[in-house]
């Protein structure tokens, strides 16, 4: 017998899963990573990072260094954005598309130094990513250092981020604005700290060498307990990036998705005087206007939402549903989706198929929470 | 922890316990905790007609939606009404508040298929 699923698979650990499991974590596999789905309740985990401070190990996303005097004006032709325009020390998000203009990965693109940028991709694209980016920047003075196994990333999200970080870091949080990175150290360890995040809160991203990992997320993990918060699995990062209304790769974003699809045409910087791959057709795209359009939903039936429900208008199916859950911080039912242009309007009725019936649902603008400081 | 020795189990892990001609159906402390926090429950309408092993209804945690499956062929003669307002009861009280429906049975020798506590406990230690 051959077994499909597990051919040749490697379930990578991250330096943490010990701790993850003496924690009593639920462990999953995820993008080829065995990784902490819940603590203790998705809902409480939820709330956590909402109102105080919650941890979450991202040691299984990808870090790809890019360095050398060409880095910048390599990545500019590898990515939609233009690298070279950041400052040293800030960041932007970004994506990697195909010839065709679909989406390989979304991307976070931090300028480390003058010559120097870390690409952080999702751990399900990261070889995806970190192949592409070899061969696009091949023949350029620029060199791709993959070093996503090298890299532990802890993250530390919610209001009180900030108060829970500062006592054991040097960097100085306060001038440390929203995408900005800065070197330091956090609990002794040497780090990149960057003011980033996938929730919708205040928080902070902190980089370390892999080996060192550990001893990063004990100090923290004390730290976020100080102000009765804790450690967070994947079930709440989804849960908190869904009402953030910021797109998961596999349920919003694709191959067979460009970013004006997505509602991420901003991001596509046309005029930045480079050619760079998936122009022709981005440029297309972005004259044609999108055929679907990404929007938010609410449920106003009796029923939730979930990835891949068809939505309807009347007796025409207009899309399908990307990602969908009970909200905790709303209460109520809520999902993205993509339907016709011309049923994106905020306001617009549809029908969402669940099951054998169908539950009527209103479009309404994104996102579908905003933190109020 | 031990399944209560009172009720009677199915393999898809609801619960029954009979009285009569009557049987109260929920799911076991084992599937709400797998299932975790859950949000939605969706159930028949009284009157509906049951049959063994077919689903009934679903139960949706934050991130899992899972079918409930009858554990007897019969007729729902009434369902939890508390349990739209307040899902998180199957997983508070999964075997008093958390009950799901009640079913007048058409064949009382259909229970003799279902587990009782010990055996449900070894099939949940079996994984």
């Amino acid at each position: 017998m051959t077994d499909p699923e597990g051919a040749g698979t490697v379930i990578h650990e991250t330096p943490l899963a010990s701790r993850h499991e003496a924690l009593g974590a639920r462990m999953i596999d995820f993008a080829g990573w065995r990784m902490p789905v819940q603590y203790s309740s998705i809902l409480e985990e939820h709330r956590c990072v909402r109102e105080r401070a919650g941890l979450f190990d991202l040691s299984h996303m990808g870090e790809l260094l890019v360095e050398g005097p060409d880095a910048g004006d390599a990545l500019a032709r590898a990515l939609v954005t233009n690298p070279p325009a950041l400052t040293v020390g800030r960041a932007h998000y970004s994506m990697i598309c195909a010839p065709d203009g679909g989406i390989l990965d979304d991307l976070i693109v931090y300028r480390l130094a003058a010559d120097r940028f870390m690409v952080v991709a999702n751990a399900s694209n990261a070889q995806i990513v970190s192949d592409a980016l070899a061969e696009r920047l091949d023949g350029s003075r620029a060199l791709l250092d993959d070093q996503s196994l090298a890299t532990g990333l802890v993250a530390i999200q919610g209001p009180r981020s900030v108060e829970v970080l500062t006592p054991h870091t040097d960097v100085d949080l306060a001038s440390l604005r929203y995408y900005g990175i800065a070197d330091g150290q956090v609990a002794g360890i040497p780090a990149h700290v960057a003011r980033t995040g996938y929730t919708g809160e205040d928080g902070f991203e902190v980089f370390v060498d892999t080996g060192r990992t550990g001893e990063l997320w004990d100090t923290l993990l004390e730290a976020v307990r100080g102000v009765e918060g804790g450690p967070v699995g994947l079930g709440a990062r989804d849960t908190l990036r869904l009402e953030a209304g910021m797109p998961l790769y596999g349920n919003e974003l694709d191959t067979t998705t460009t970013p004006y699809d997505a509602g991420l045409g901003r991001v596509v910087k046309l005029d930045k005087g480079v050619d760079f791959v998936g122009r022709a057709a981005l440029e297309r795209a972005a004259a044609d206007g999108p055929k679907r359009r990404l929007v938010g939903l609410t449920v106003e039936g009796r029923g939730i939402a979930r990835h891949g429900y068809p939505v309807h208008s009347g007796d025409r199916r207009t899309g399908v549903v990307t990602s969908g859950t009970q909200s905790p911080t709303l209460g109520v039912p809520i999902a993205m989706a993509y339907v016709a242009p011309s049923d994106a309007e905020p306001g617009t009725m549809v029908d969402i198929e669940v099951r054998d019936t169908r539950v009527p649902a209103r479009v309404v603008p994104l996102p579908f929470y905003r933190r109020s400081s | 922890m031990s399944a209560p020795t009172d009720l009677r189990y199915t393999r898809d892990h609801e619960w029954v316990r009979v009285d009569g001609g009557e049987a109260t159906v929920g799911i076991t402390q084992y599937a709400a905790d797998q299932l975790g926090d859950i949000v939605f429950v969706e159930l028949p309408d009284e009157g509906r007609d049951l049959e063994e092993a077919k689903a009934f209804g679903v139960v949706e945690s934050v991130k899992a939606v899972s079918d409930l499956f009858a554990p007897l062929t019969g007729t729902v003669t009434s369902t939890n009404d508390a349990l739209a307002a307040n899902p998180e009861l199957v997983n508070s009280d999964p075997y008093g508040d958390g009950w799901m429906i009640k079913i007048r049975l058409s064949d009382t020798s259909e229970m003799d298929d279902l587990l009782d506590g010990p055996a449900y406990d070894d099939l949940v230690a079996a994984g």
